[in-house]
């Protein structure tokens, strides 16, 4: 089973690498865009186990590892 | 006093830190590799700058995993002293032991310079050798040092007196352009609650010989050196 986790940072923190995608977005001419906000993706290959399983461990290793919950927030989804 | 200085996989400033403490203030120091399980009776811990592990996942964060890094957060929770230098106060956010996170620089730039830096607090193991609103001219080196906390943790950080550095102009004011990496209140060293570890940007040991070109990064090795013997 796959599992994507989505990092990015959290609405109260500036993401200056955001901004700038954002701006070199402005300056190409796409003035539809109203904001960008940069994140991380991570893809986790996992070996059989139980939906309450991941549902337990996947918010764990999230919290603890792949993000920092000081700065960042994450969300996760099973893709295959 | 004895030093042990931290090298874990990506350290670079690690000999330069070694070079200051043994052979500038002449203190008996070593290195501590990362998968060791033994501070082997050091004084002080330094967690050098550099790029651990890459600086994968985010800087300081996987070696905060480190079987060593465990021995240090109890040697830190049971009073010890503690410096982080750059890479090592990422670390020691990373860990827990310091309060916030580091972000970006706000202009997106590594940045490599001399800055002053302004004395907030003379009265901790790191700083007693300096004086109130000293400035200091100590390099920095970093991509990921706009500190960034929550205003209710600032607020307390600032109660308990736990900044110790903040960018500033030559002149000791602060100001916006000053502030080169964009943290908040300007903000370039911290204590922890109990004031017994202390995490760092600027390089001291990259300011610790006259060949150098400042010796002002030796009044935060001095001030250990002069808590350890007088004040512990």
């Amino acid at each position: 089973m796959k599992v994507r986790v989505l990092v990015s940072f959290k609405e109260s923190v500036l993401d200056p690498q955001g901004q700038a995608v954002k701006n070199a977005l402005l300056t190409l001419g796409y003035d539809f865009i109203e904001d960008v906000r940069q994140g991380k993706i991570f893809e986790l290959e996992l070996k059989d186990m139980s939906r309450e399983k991941i549902e337990e461990m996947i918010p764990e290793i999230s919290h603890k590892v792949l993000s920092n919950p000081i700065i960042e927030k994450f969300e996760w989804e099973v893709i295959d | 006093m004895r030093f042990g200085v931290v090298v874990f996989p990506g350290s670079n400033c690690d000999h330069d830190t070694l070079y200051a403490l043994r052979d500038v203030t002449n203190q008996e120091s070593f290195f501590l590799w990362h998968k060791e399980h033994d501070l082997k009776d050091a004084d002080c811990i330094v967690l050098p700058g550099g790029f651990s592990y890459g600086d994968y996942l985010r800087s300081g964060a996987i070696a905060r995993f480190s079987p060593l890094m465990q021995q240090v957060k109890e040697f830190a929770l049971s009073g010890g002293l503690v410096l982080g230098i750059c890479n090592g106060f990422q670390v020691l956010l990373e860990l827990g032991l310091l309060p916030g996170a580091m972000l970006r620089n706000k202009n997106l730039k590594f940045l490599c310079q001399y800055v002053p830096i302004r004395i907030e607090n003379t009265e901790t193991p790191f700083t007693n050798r300096g004086k109130p609103g000293q400035v200091l001219h100590i390099p920095i080196a970093h991509f990921d040092g706009n500190y960034y906390t929550d205003p209710e943790n600032l607020k307390k950080i600032h109660q308990n007196q736990q900044v110790v550095f903040r960018y500033a102009n030559p002149d000791g004011s602060l100001s916006s352009a000053a502030n080169v990496n964009g943290s908040m209140d300007s903000i370039a060293g911290l204590l922890n609650e109990q004031k017994n570890v202390m995490g760092m940007m600027p390089h001291p040991e990259r300011a610790s010989d006259l060949l150098l070109g400042s010796t002002d990064g030796q009044i935060i090795f001095e001030s250990i050196i002069h808590y350890l013997k007088n004040d512990r």
